[in-house]
């Protein structure tokens, strides 16, 4: 299972770009609309759900590359 | 440590914490439930669904401060102790709450209304960010280690309630008096209810005595004076930070909003069916609904969160789609055969100091029962004489649905199956999350990706669904109204994964003081 969270760590790390990518092709045309609903609708989505989203998802996938969700890695501290 | 428990003084510990959690999911709920009424009185009426979208993003900001709710509050919470910080968050979200009732209209003082309501759903947010974290904790760390699940299962119960008041409330509110003093006045009286309850929960918390496990770390010298940096600069917290949002927590946000919010802005908007019998069917699959936050709760202490978790995210991923497009049957109009011969038109002349409307109202029987209501109103000016079949160019037209007592009671086991889900991911959420996490950082920890995960990615479901429902509808899609329901179904996936690959039994009994 250790090894199957390390391969997914990858997959995660490119889910992050995957995911940056379609918020900033989403995000990016609300936001120059010019419409209300667009202009909050493109904040959001470019200066919260992105950085969240993309950063967590980019440091989730690099700790399981690097093991930190390894069985003997539970208890260190 | 296990702290002595008995049962008398649990029961106290759990009606305090769940009774203020309650009244907060209450004041929160209300601004949402009565999205459309504050919609049209805090914006501009031009384009109602620039308003409607606007009101929407303004829920959504009460959401997406949450997190910096759980940051201010966790860190005190940490640091100065739980009591005194979630008394601080009781009054913070009553008084904005009650606030709220206070604002004037946008008619009268233009667009300082919405920056005032914005600004008070803010301060909403950030008490509520606060709110769960030191409840859920404050539960736990009184209750002995086997019974954490069932004990804080009490504290989500407290969410679908709170709904559910809010949802009795505006009910009565809006049957106890007319329509025109409703729209004109009544709407205000639930947000300044809420001061009353708020009072209530405050005599009652502020008799409670300090978390066991945080004052005994306190007299220890063992709490930490930089919660924050300990949670989010520390690996290995980080870790467990970063596997809790995106395991459990985003799944419980984006699963318990479809079930509930979800569910009600689509029978109203997108199924067009009569807020009246909309709000019925909510309050009963909720009373229906909640008695399931205890059982899971009580079942994983005994076979673990974990299952239970996954379960509801794996129902919930293969049910929604059917649900809903069963739930749309009941007013697929093109289905049903309309009794042409029963169809009723009236028109009257409606007057005001201000207004002249020519009404014409058209209800329509279906064989199974349904009535169509159309209502077609024209606006004329102080000059004019109404004619039939005037298509003039200030004309609104409104048409709700009420279904069948039959169809009703089906959409009542159809929203009740999908609280059902909800309860799943959430009744061991708090639990699981605790114990996760050591005491002096406990309720920092918990509460940021829970607010992040069900704050923002839970708190963004509707519009973002309902953007996608709207796309669909707009490109041709038969069935559009299915696509707002990608956004949970995939998120909810993709949390699934995680929590089966990377959540192990041994991860669950990390902290159990």
């Amino acid at each position: 299972m250790n090894t199957v969270r390390k391969i997914f760590g990858v997959i995660w790390m490119l889910f992050a770009i995957a995911c940056a990518y379609f918020l900033i092709t989403f995000g990016v045309p609300k936001l120059v609309s010019g419409t209300q609903e667009g202009v909050v609708f493109g904040i959001i989505i470019l200066f919260i759900l992105m950085p969240l989203t993309v950063a967590g998802l980019a440091v989730f996938g690099y700790y399981s590359v690097t093991g930190e969700y390894d069985e003997n890695k539970m208890a260190d501290k | 440590m296990d702290m002595p428990e008995k049962k008398s003084s649990m029961w106290r510990v759990v009606a305090a914490s769940a009774s203020g959690t309650l009244i907060e999911w209450y004041d929160f709920f209300i601004f949402g439930s009565m999205a459309s009424i504050l919609s049209a009185k805090f914006f501009p009426h031009t384009n109602p669904s620039a308003a409607f979208l606007s009101i929407l993003a303004t829920f959504g900001a009460g959401f997406v401060v949450r997190p910096f709710g759980g940051i201010i509050f966790g860190r005190l919470g940490d640091m100065i102790g739980r009591k005194y910080t979630f008394m601080v968050t009781l009054l913070l979200m009553g008084i904005s709450t009650c606030l709220i009732g206070f604002v004037p209209e946008y008619e009268t003082i233009g667009y300082l209304a919405p920056l005032l309501v914005l600004l008070l759903r803010l301060l909403q947010g950030l008490a509520l960010g606060g709110e769960y974290g030191g409840a859920a904790t404050y539960v736990a760390e009184h209750s002995k280690k086997g019974t954490r699940g069932f004990w804080t299962s009490w504290i989500q119960t407290s969410a679908s309630i709170g709904m559910l008041i809010s949802l009795v409330v505006i009910f009565i509110t809006r049957n106890s008096m007319s329509p025109e003093s409703f729209d004109s006045w009544g709407w205000r009286i639930p947000f300044l209810a809420s001061v009353f309850m708020i009072y209530i929960s405050y005599v009652i918390r502020r008799r409670m005595s300090e978390s066991p496990a945080f004052a005994k770390a306190k007299s220890e010298g063992a709490t930490s004076k930089n919660p924050l940096k300990e949670s989010f600069g520390n690996r290995y917290n980080l870790k467990f930070v970063l596997l809790a949002l995106f395991g459990p927590v985003i799944a419980q946000g984006v699963v318990w909003y479809t079930g509930h919010f979800y569910a009600m802005n689509f029978m109203e908007n997108t199924m067009v069916v009569d807020s009246g019998q909309v709000i019925t069917i909510m309050v009963v699959a909720l009373l229906l609904g909640s008695p399931f936050y205890t059982l899971f709760g009580w079942l994983s202490d005994k076979i673990g969160r974990k299952l239970v978790l996954m379960a509801g995210m794996l129902l919930a991923i293969i049910c929604f789609r059917p649900i809903y497009r069963s739930m749309y049957e009941t007013v697929d109009l093109a289905k049903k055969t309309e009794l042409t011969s029963k169809a009723i038109s009236t028109s009257e002349l409606y007057e005001t100091a201000s207004a002249r409307d020519s009404i014409y109202t058209t209800e329509k029987f279906y064989d199974d029962g349904t009535v169509l209501k159309e209502v077609r109103t024209v606006h004329l000016g102080q000059a004019g004489t109404p004619t039939v079949g005037d298509d003039t160019k200030n004309v609104s037209i409104t048409k709700a649905i009420n279904v069948s007592s039959s169809a009703k009671w089906k959409l009542i086991f159809l929203v009740f199956i999908q609280i059902v889900f909800g309860t799943l991911t959430y009744s061991p959420l708090a639990a699981f999350l605790v114990e996760l996490f050591p005491v002096r950082i406990r309720y920092t920890s918990f509460s940021v990706p829970y607010n992040v995960g069900i704050g923002i990615m839970g708190g963004l479901l509707p519009a973002v669904s309902v953007f996608l429902v709207t796309n669909a509808k707009r490109m041709g899609d038969p069935a559009f109204y299915l696509q707002g329901l990608w956004y949970p179904i995939v998120l909810a996936g993709i949390s699934l994964l995680i929590t089966m690959v990377y959540i192990t039994k041994k991860m669950t009994a990390l902290h159990t003081d």
